[in-house]
């Protein structure tokens, strides 16, 4: 541990009466090094912090900060928790409070702030906290007495699990996929040409002659897939120029073709 | 019991979740939401009255019905019913802060409470009691917090403003004022770091 225990050398004269440099540091905590307490106990240094100065029945708005920063650095020495950045961050502005409060001033300096404020300030908050928390926590044991008819709490969306492969693993799999692809296949076009001019002509045809005719009748006898097409797109032409309408009575009824009565027949 | 209110049973005997009035509504269009919470009370009073094991309790803005909690530990012991795990402290106090300072970034629930927040944050917005409500205009643009529905269900609250106020606390809360945060928290932080 790098931090090293003040000794106490200046003048600190609101403390001095409560200092007990030879006692052990705190009941609470023991002074057996071997008693490593859970992590857990403490829910941060704030936490531990209001443990100490509860042990110690110390006022909050005056905090013998030098034997509490001691206090502290013991306890997260004997905690195990050295390696805890929170922790030592709560150690860090102790000892620099503790600094502070050892800085020679005068009786009469108006100007003077106690450097304390702010640590009350977050223990103060952090005290509300806790009692919150029991608020809260009596609410939830009162909810959870409370059964509904086949409640169950949402399960946790879990995020998936870290990828970890090797690179064998890794150029096995791809080896895999690309198995996996099949071999190109290759298909034959093969021109079947519409003959839509020629459909339309015969259209034409029907149209002048007649004022309604079937699709079928459009089609003309023994129409091939080919001839179907070539009508079929003749007929929307024809439709989309104004010379005839497309209509079906019903849905799935045969298509029924009428001239166009704006367009009469030339 | 008016057909409203065996409907209005059948629906939250059948539900697994609270049901707000207006959810109830849609059961009956020309049933008013007045008629509704009649209903409601209705259903509550005669469940009282007959000292039903089962009630009808308010919570996170919608109705349900429960088993009374004096047979707690009877379904428990019979294990026909299992309890929740409780919250670590953490989560407690995480929960705590967002509830009360919401919305709220990380930087000021690890200020509040010390220490680091990644995790506790991840673990509660995994199980639906917070959820990210917007970002902060302040550097970096940090998320911010707030609590859900399900967070009020798992307290048995109504709304947010059943939690104690801060004046009925023990210890006075310096107060949080979003107007002027910048010149109290500055003149704090010049004080401890001076």
């Amino acid at each position: 541990m790098i931090l090293t225990r003040f000794t106490e050398t200046g003048p600190e004269p609101d403390h001095r009466l409560h200092l007990n440099q030879s006692g052990p540091p705190s009941t609470a905590l023991g002074g057996d090094p071997g008693f490593v307490v859970q992590l857990d106990a403490y829910s941060g240094p704030l936490d531990l912090l209001m443990h100490l100065l509860r042990e110690e029945q110390i006022d909050i708005a005056d905090i013998p900060i030098a034997r509490i920063a001691d206090q502290f650095l013991g306890a997260i020495h004997q905690l195990g928790l050295n390696q805890a950045a929170d922790y030592l961050d709560m150690a860090g502005r102790l000892l620099r409070l503790k600094a502070q409060m050892l800085l020679p001033r005068r009786l009469d300096d108006d100007t003077w702030e106690d450097p304390r404020h702010e640590l009350v300030r977050r223990l103060l908050e952090y005290q509300q906290i806790r009692e919150i928390v029991t608020w809260m926590e009596r609410a939830v044991e009162r909810r959870a007495s409370q059964y509904a008819r086949g409640y169950l709490p949402p399960p946790p969306v879990l995020p998936p699990p870290p990828l970890t492969l090797d690179l064998i693993e890794m150029l096995s799999a791809v080896e895999r996929v690309i198995a996996a692809i099949p071999s190109p296949m290759f298909h034959r076009v093969v021109p079947r040409p519409l003959d839509v001019e020629g459909a339309t002509v015969r259209l034409e045809a029907l149209l002048a002659e007649k004022e309604e005719f079937g699709w079928l009748e459009a089609l003309g006898p023994r129409p091939t897939i080919t001839d179907v097409l070539s009508t079929f797109i003749a007929l929307l032409e024809l439709a989309r120029r104004g010379r005839l309408n497309l209509v079906q009575p019903v849905p799935f009824a045969p298509m029924v073709i009428r001239r166009e009565s704006t367009h009469p027949a030339d | 019991m008016n057909p409203l209110t065996q409907l209005i049973e059948a629906a939250l005997f059948s539900a697994a979740r609270p049901l707000t009035v207006e959810e109830l509504q849609t059961l009956e269009p020309d049933a008013s939401l007045s008629d509704v919470r009649q209903s409601l009370d209705q259903l509550r009073e005669r469940y009282d009255f007959n000292q039903h094991g089962i009630e009808v309790v308010e919570l996170a803005g919608g109705f349900q019905i429960v088993s009374r909690a004096h047979f707690a530990a009877a379904l428990e012991r019979a294990q026909f019913t299992v309890r929740t795990p409780k919250l670590t402290g953490a989560a407690m106090e995480t929960l705590a802060v967002i509830a009360y300072r919401q919305p709220v970034g990380r930087a000021e629930i690890e200020e509040i409470r010390g220490v680091n927040a990644a995790g506790v944050l991840r673990t509660l917005q995994e199980r639906d009691l917070i959820e990210v409500v917007g970002r902060s205009d302040e550097l970096g643009r940090p998320l911010l917090y707030g609590t859900t529905n399900l967070f009020l269900e798992l307290l048995g609250l109504r709304e947010l403003a059943e939690l104690p106020r801060a004046e009925e606390l023990t210890i006075a809360l310096h107060p949080h004022v979003p107007e002027e945060p910048a010149e109290g928290e500055a003149a704090a932080y010049v004080e401890s770091e001076s």
